[in-house]
């Protein structure tokens, strides 16, 4: 199988994720989407260390997942704080620190 | 020969179909205007993932993406939508504003990257012989990258203590 | 300033006391600080100390005289007392033959008008005051005399010219007293410009150095230019017409006699009159160099000197006041011993210096006598003298005839020698003005011998003969002046021997003219002459009756207004070029000083001010203010506008993140 392909799909995933960073509005909307953009990078990692025959990437990306599952749990919580603190959990409300 | 062009072709063939399904249901992921169907769909994209990884042989990495992603992170990001209130249906109040200009900027981070990547690494070749064996990567973990190992168990204990920190009422 | 001690001896070799002839000076100074500080509580009110520090002085002058009559080694040593860099000004001593002379004639003059002066000062309200005076004015003059260098040379001169100021001055109580003084100092000091620019110029010409020796030398070797030499010669003699009292600089000398008579004698006949000529002794390597001596005819120091012989003589006819008689007797001297000089003679016009010292001095000091014993200056008041003051008068009469050159005394000698020097250097013009000028001479001391001796006595107190202290100087100045012109007699000739002019340049030497029979008997067949007309208008009275009261019809009568009012130059001095300075040129200096320079002043000042409001208002306010405000203003406007940027919304920051990130790809792409 060529690499690029799995290269391209990483690609697309991340950038996808990106979109859905800048355009969603909710909060966990974009939690999920940064969820997306951690997975697109494991997918690269992994596919080079199946190519180089190297477990360091795959041991990454099991690191990547552990982080990636603590981060949600945080950001989960941290919205949790928001929406007690405003009822909706709009980010484009959130401007404390508008200058 | 014949069997390894079938070999060959069955996993072409095979990857080009997960990919354009978790396609889809990525793009579904950032448009969708009902948060549930977004998370549902984050769920065929995980999946799709945990496939691709069974293709790259990474038996141990794909059976990890199931569970922990699939198993705690979605879950955890319903429970969230059910906590905070989340309007259960299709509203519009999940795009802001700045959607061209946040497609706009995707794009040409796609671009950019997919010509860099194009470029450096067309013609390689995917050469797997045998699945990464776990044992292989056990020890990877637990020689040569321990610390990082003892480290990220650090931040998983911080990041518990720390949400039940933030999240507890009192 | 580095102090440092060169005693540079030049050809010493034998000299013995005459190394130590800084001393002579040093006494009469010591006395002077005595004097000031102890005078007044002195038993004899100061003139102790200063007759034992003069006296001594005596006594080494005549040592030294004696050491270089034997060894006739010059001592020239000098000791640096201040340098910058090659720039080096020195004290010394310079001993030879002439300074050896001088010390003994000053310190001898001096040391007699010290004993003098107790008696004639007696009960003066400022008796220490004026032998403090005195000693200075002796040791000024002894460092003058002993000065190596010209500068040296100038400040022994300048301290003269103060104390001749102090001394004229000394009962300043009356009006005509301290201006007569003030008349000295301004006219000598006008002289004294002329000095200072010569030595300037002389130090410069020289390569860098005051040494007279060394100019000497060098003006004789020709090594500096005769355009220089003149400049130089003509500029000192500027100093000497003004201290020895040459015309048109002579006019302080006759006001002069109203201070005390000793110091008459002392300064204004003896001593610091002659420093010009000595001046011009001394130095005289640049004289005889510069206006050239040696071609003969006329020169500038001739003619000068010349010219004083004669009106001076003449002004001594209209006289009443003995001491002016004697002041104009001086001056046409002085003019004299310049003229010898000025004719190449120059020891005849040292000898000269040197015999008139002595009767001038005895003359002085006898007029004093006369004064003091008639309470008044003027002849007319005097008369028949010779019965109540028979000491005054035999040395009166001793200096009189010494004064006219009678053979043998010391007069005859030393003028013979310069008419001598005249008619053999080639100044005829000299010659002549020289004897007439000894027929006048002649004439008007008989008159004021005749006057104030002979006849019947006209005032109205009771002369008497003076103390013994007045006296005795009196016959101790009498005995050289009788004697002392022997020294140079021919055959004898000590006096040339001993004093000369040795610059030690190889092919110099000034001509010593043989006795001249002729010129001296006509000498002395003139001055006879004189005497004789002096006596026929004055003792027996018996004028022819054509010339009787001759002096006051006609022309004789303008002669004498013109002769009385001292040819109008004091009425030149003070109303024309006093009166000028104070009017005309005082006004246009005031007007100019109030219209132009302060005006440019205070334009400057309100241009400044102008500037200043510009530069606060304008500059600083609008323009500098402006900048460093505009440069806030601008900082919180960008401020301002970047703010904007911060919505505190984090979508759109990670919007501008990604954006970039996709940018420098975009440009990683395209630029490598």
């Amino acid at each position: 199988m060529p690499l690029t392909q799995f290269m391209l799909l990483s690609a697309f995933l991340f950038c996808t994720g990106v979109y859905g960073v800048l355009a969603r509005r909710n909060g966990v909307l974009v939690l999920m989407s940064i969820e997306l953009m951690l997975n697109a990078v494991n997918i690269n990692l992994v596919a080079f260390s199946a190519q180089l025959n190297d477990a360091a990437g795959q041991v990454f990306a099991l690191f990547v997942i552990a982080i990636a599952a603590a981060e949600v749990g945080v950001g989960l919580a941290i919205v949790l704080l928001i929406y007690r603190n405003r009822v909706a959990v709009n980010l484009d409300e959130i401007d404390l620190m508008k200058g | 020969m014949p069997v390894i062009l079938a070999e060959y072709a069955a996993q072409n063939v095979s990857f080009w179909i997960i990919a354009a399904i978790m396609a889809a249901a990525a793009i579904g992921v950032v448009t969708m205007k009902n948060i549930v169907h977004a998370a549902l769909a984050l769920v065929v994209v995980l999946a799709g993932v945990a496939a691709q990884y069974i293709l790259l042989q990474a038996e141990f990495l794909g059976i990890v993406q199931v569970l922990i992603y699939i198993g705690a992170v979605i879950v955890l990001f319903l429970f969230g939508i059910m906590l905070t209130r989340a309007p259960m249906r299709k509203s519009a109040e999940y795009d802001n504003d700045q959607r061209p200009l946040a497609g706009a900027v995707a794009l040409l981070i796609f671009g950019v990257l997919a010509y860099l990547l194009a470029d450096e690494f067309s013609g390689d070749k995917l050469n797997i012989t045998q699945p990464m064996a776990t044992s292989a990567i056990a020890d990877s973990i637990f020689r040569s990258y321990v610390v990082a190992f003892e480290a990220v168990s650090m931040l998983l204990l911080a990041a518990l203590i720390g949400a039940i920190v933030l999240a507890r009422r009192d | 300033m580095l102090l440092a001690t060169e005693a540079v001896t030049h050809a010493a070799g034998q000299a013995g006391i005459s190394e130590q002839a800084w001393l002579i000076p040093l006494l009469p100074a010591l006395s002077y600080v005595i004097i000031l500080l102890f005078g007044k509580k002195m038993p004899k009110g100061g003139s102790e100390s200063g007759i034992i520090a003069v006296g001594l002085s005596f006594g080494l002058a005549v040592l030294v005289a004696f050491d270089w009559v034997k060894n006739h080694a010059v001592v020239d040593q000098h000791w640096v007392w201040w340098h910058n860099g090659d720039f080096k000004i020195t004290i010394g001593q310079h001993v030879d033959g002439l300074a050896a002379m001088m010390f003994v004639v000053v310190t001898f003059v001096s040391l007699m008008v010290h004993i003098y002066s107790t008696g004639y000062m007696h009960g003066d309200v400022r008796f220490t005051h004026f032998f403090a005076s005195l000693s200075l004015f002796t040791a000024a003059m002894l460092f003058m005399v002993l000065a190596d260098n010209l500068l040296q040379l100038m400040i022994g001169w300048e301290l003269v010219g103060l104390c001749s100021f102090k001394l004229i001055g000394h009962w300043f109580e009356e009006k005509n007293n301290s201006s007569a003084a003030l008349k000295a100092f301004f006219t000598t000091r006008t002289g004294d410009v002329g000095l200072m620019l010569g030595i300037i110029v002389a130090f410069f010409a020289a390569h860098g150095t005051f040494n007279i020796a060394t100019i000497n030398k060098m003006a004789l070797e020709h090594e500096i230019g005769h355009g220089l030499l003149l400049a130089i010669a003509t500029l000192l003699f500027l100093g000497v017409m003004g201290k020895s009292a040459q015309f048109p600089l002579h006019i302080w000398l006759p006001d002069a006699m109203a201070g005390p008579t000793p110091v008459s004698a002392l300064i204004h006949a003896a001593t610091m009159v002659v420093a010009g000529v000595y001046l011009v002794a001394r130095v005289y390597g640049v004289f005889w160099e510069g206006f050239s001596i040696e071609a003969g005819g006329l020169n500038w120091m001739a003619l000068i000197a010349g010219i004083t012989m004669i009106i001076a003589a003449a002004l001594a006819f209209v006289q009443d006041d003995i001491k002016r008689v004697l002041a104009y007797s001086t001056v046409s001297q002085l003019g004299y011993m310049v003229a010898a000089l000025s004719v190449g003679a120059w020891t005849a016009g040292v000898f000269h210096l040197f015999t008139h010292a002595f009767f001038k001095a005895l003359l002085f000091l006898g007029s004093g006598s006369v004064i003091h014993a008639v309470h008044s200056n003027n002849m007319s008041e005097m008369g028949g003298l010779k019965k109540y003051m028979p000491t005054t008068f035999t040395t009166f009469i001793i200096g009189t005839l010494a004064l006219a050159g009678i053979f043998p005394l010391a007069g005859f000698w030393s003028k013979d020698e310069i008419l001598l020097g005249a008619s053999e250097g080639g100044y005829p013009f000299i010659l002549t003005l020289g004897l007439i000028g000894a027929f006048m001479t002649a004439c008007y001391m008989g008159r004021c011998v005749f006057l104030t001796f002979f006849g019947e006595y006209r005032g109205h107190g009771h002369p008497h003969e003076s103390p013994r202290s007045m006296t005795v100087p009196l016959i101790l100045l009498a005995i050289p002046s009788l004697l002392i012109g022997l020294i140079n007699a021919p055959g004898i000739l000590k006096f040339t021997h001993w004093v000369a002019f040795e610059p030690g340049v190889e092919h110099f030497h000034l001509e010593h003219h043989d006795f001249n029979p002729t010129l001296a008997g006509i000498s002395l067949a003139v001055a006879i002459g004189g005497l004789v007309v002096s006596a026929m208008v004055y003792y027996w009275q018996n004028v022819p009756a054509g010339l009787r009261g001759a002096t006051d019809r006609g022309a004789l009568r303008s002669v004498k207004t013109l002769l009385i009012e001292k040819y109008y130059l004091d009425r030149l001095f003070v109303d024309g070029l006093v009166g000028f300075i104070k009017g005309p040129l005082a006004r246009a200096t005031y007007w100019t000083n109030q219209k132009i320079i302060d005006g440019i002043v205070n334009a400057v000042g309100i241009g400044t001010k102008i500037v200043g409001r510009f530069t606060y208002d304008i500059l600083d306010q609008k323009g500098v203010d402006g900048i460093v405000n505009g440069i806030g203003v601008s900082a919180s406007e960008t401020g301002g506008v970047l703010r904007l940027v911060q919505s505190g919304r984090v979508q759109q920051y990670a919007l501008m993140l990604f954006a970039a990130v996709g940018l420098l790809g975009l440009a990683l792409i395209f630029f490598t």
